[in-house]
């Protein structure tokens, strides 16, 4: 009795007592859900709302019947548009002003640090209202500013046309989020070591060649972590195509992304009912994309960066 | 030589730093000037600051008086500084036993609680509604704060854990010694320690929560339970022509989060350069 009666008292309660509450909640909203919308994407559900096994039907019917596949397909084409946008304009832009801010004896840089990361600070849903107000014809103010340079001719109603609309979202979205790789990046140059820098200027190298031959090749694995959470953030986005386009993401599903079709397929709208099970369909496929770019990061370019870094 | 060719180059840095700061701030600046302007200036001469004449508050008072923005103001207070506090709390002391105590599975529940840092909770939607239905908890604010405790706390511990490691032994030791409970350590030594990385962490927390739409749109979308981000979106919605009362509305939603954000910037900032987030 007693014997155990010490074990017992050894078991160390106060750890439990720590991580549990955490770990539950945790648990029960995050990974539970996670894991019963995949089983859930492998079922049907008729009128009275019963559910029915039905395999791999939901993910065949997205990938190739007409009805699904030409929105996912579409939708997953979009979402890689949107994703190529910030990586091509972004990720300079971000480069561009750590390399700037992180030049010795800059005067003033805490303050363009912080006033340029406002706008990530703020509601996407804002932001998105707030570039419909200045992208619209009806206000003009666009084209005064176009006018102003000489280009009345080039103002279009950018986010009202299909040929359009999809870029300038992404390039809505660039704008407000170039603050992380730039914060990103310019503590990556904050951490290069000073000998090297001071090495090469010895050596006569000029501040563009210390860039181009030194600090780049050295924040590699910071542009690439920058890559991989734009990825994660980009094929998991929806407020802003839905604040300014709604659930339909016009013109004629220009604007349409996987954040937007899943909506779309889990609540329905004006022509469709809402399909949970089909709902859970395109969130599980989404949940893949993301996970395949993880895996991607984890196993290949992480690796191979450290090493090339080293 | 060399000098006024340096002077060139610092010009032109400035230049380029200022100009994309302008680009930063110009629209955010814009909706906050025409938000005090009368319909008319809006129109006329969008890109003048408010004067004598053009001087109005027709939009604030539309907004005020029009739609229940003060609940969702405090349905968005309640809801961050909830979460904020439960996951500060709850983080703090899961991080602590992680990184302080060896048990079996350890490292295990440290990578199964980081599973969240990469994986959008979002997906999860499906299964998440249907479950705050069945826990009758649909349409209240409890369910969003804790399905924002859920997609804040790994991202909570990875950061604290990092930090509590460094916490120097001997303060532990110490106190161990003179037989004090493990609890007591947590609470009395090693939480005021945290201080500096748990301001990191709560602006990384209170940002995504208070500028969330999915889940106050799918989870609590009746008027009594509308968020900020949620009341100004379908605000915005009715009143899509009322140039004056869109952009007053859109000013009350920026105001608050740029309070919050010059006040808490330092740590934000140091929380990133830190490589808070590796």
């Amino acid at each position: 009795m007693s014997a155990s009666g010490g074990r017992f008292a050894r078991f160390p309660y106060h750890i439990v007592l720590f991580l549990a509450p955490a770990t539950i909640i945790y648990t029960v909203f995050m990974i539970y859900p996670l894991l019963d919308s995949i089983r859930l994407s492998l079922y049907t559900t008729d009128e009275s709302g019963a559910l029915f096994f039905t395999g791999w039907a939901n993910y065949v019917a997205l990938i190739t019947d007409p009805a699904w596949s030409s929105a996912f397909w579409n939708a997953l084409l979009n979402n890689f548009k949107f994703f190529c946008v910030h990586m091509l304009v972004q990720n300079p832009i971000g480069i561009m002003l750590a390399a700037l801010l992180s030049l010795p004896k800059l005067t003033g840089r805490t303050t363009y640090r912080t006033l340029i990361f406002i706008p990530t600070m703020l509601s996407v849903v804002i932001i998105g209202f707030i570039w419909q107000l200045i992208l619209s014809p009806l206000w003009g103010v666009s084209e005064t500013l176009l006018s102003l340079i000489g280009l009345t001719d080039w103002f279009q109603p950018w986010l009202g046309q299909e040929g359009t609309a999809l870029v300038t979202l992404s390039l809505i979205s660039v704008w407000q989020f170039v603050g992380i790789p730039m914060m990103l990046i310019y503590a990556a140059m904050l951490n290069i070591p000073h000998d090297l820098v001071e090495g090469a200027i010895i050596d006569g190298a000029n501040h563009w060649e210390i860039f181009w031959h030194i600090k780049l090749p050295l924040i590699m694995p910071t542009i690439a972590m920058v890559s991989i959470l734009t990825f994660v953030a980009n094929f998991n986005a929806f407020d802003l195509i839905y604040a300014v386009k709604g659930a339909l993401a016009g013109p004629n599903f220009s604007t349409d992304i996987m954040g937007t079709l899943f909506y779309r397929t889990f609540f329905g709208f004006q022509l469709q009912l809402g399909n949970p099970t089909m709902g859970a369909t395109v969130a599980t496929m989404m949940f893949m994309v993301i996970l395949i770019g993880v895996l991607l990061y984890i196993f290949i370019l992480q690796r191979k960066l450290r090493r090339y870094a080293l | 030589m060399q000098s006024p060719k340096k002077a060139v180059s610092t010009f032109g840095i400035h230049l380029v730093l200022l100009t994309y700061t302008l680009i930063a701030l110009w629209p955010i600046f814009l909706t906050i000037i025409n938000s005090f302007k009368s319909r008319k200036a809006i129109f006329r001469s969008p890109m003048s600051l408010p004067g004598v004449e053009t001087f109005s508050l027709k939009g604030f008072i539309k907004v005020l008086v029009r739609s229940d923005f003060e609940i969702y103001f405090m349905n968005s207070i309640i809801v961050t500084v909830a979460t904020l506090v439960l996951v500060l709390l709850l983080g703090a002391m899961a991080a602590w036993a992680l990184s302080e105590y060896e048990f079996k599975g350890n490292k295990w529940l440290g990578l199964y609680l980081a599973i969240g840092i990469m994986i959008p909770i979002r997906l999860g939607s499906v299964s998440l509604l249907q479950l705050i239905v069945d826990m009758h908890l649909a349409n209240t604010l409890t369910a969003l704060v804790l399905v924002y405790i859920a997609q804040s706390i790994p991202l909570a511990i990875f950061i604290l854990s990092e930090f509590m490691q460094q916490i120097p032994k001997d303060l532990k030791e110490a106190a161990r010694c003179d037989g004090v409970s493990e609890c007591t350590i947590f609470f009395k030594v090693i939480l005021p320690l945290t201080r500096p990385a748990i301001a990191t962490v709560g602006v990384f927390t209170l940002v995504p929560v208070w500028n969330d739409l999915w889940f106050p749109l799918i989870l609590a979308p009746s008027e009594k339970t509308q968020t900020i981000t949620l009341g100004v979106q379908q605000f915005i919605g009715q009143y899509v022509t009322d140039w004056n009362a869109v952009l007053a509305s859109l000013t009350l939603a920026i105001v608050p989060i740029l309070i919050i954000y010059i006040v808490l910037s330092r740590h934000l900032i140091r929380g990133i350069t830190a490589g808070a987030v590796k």
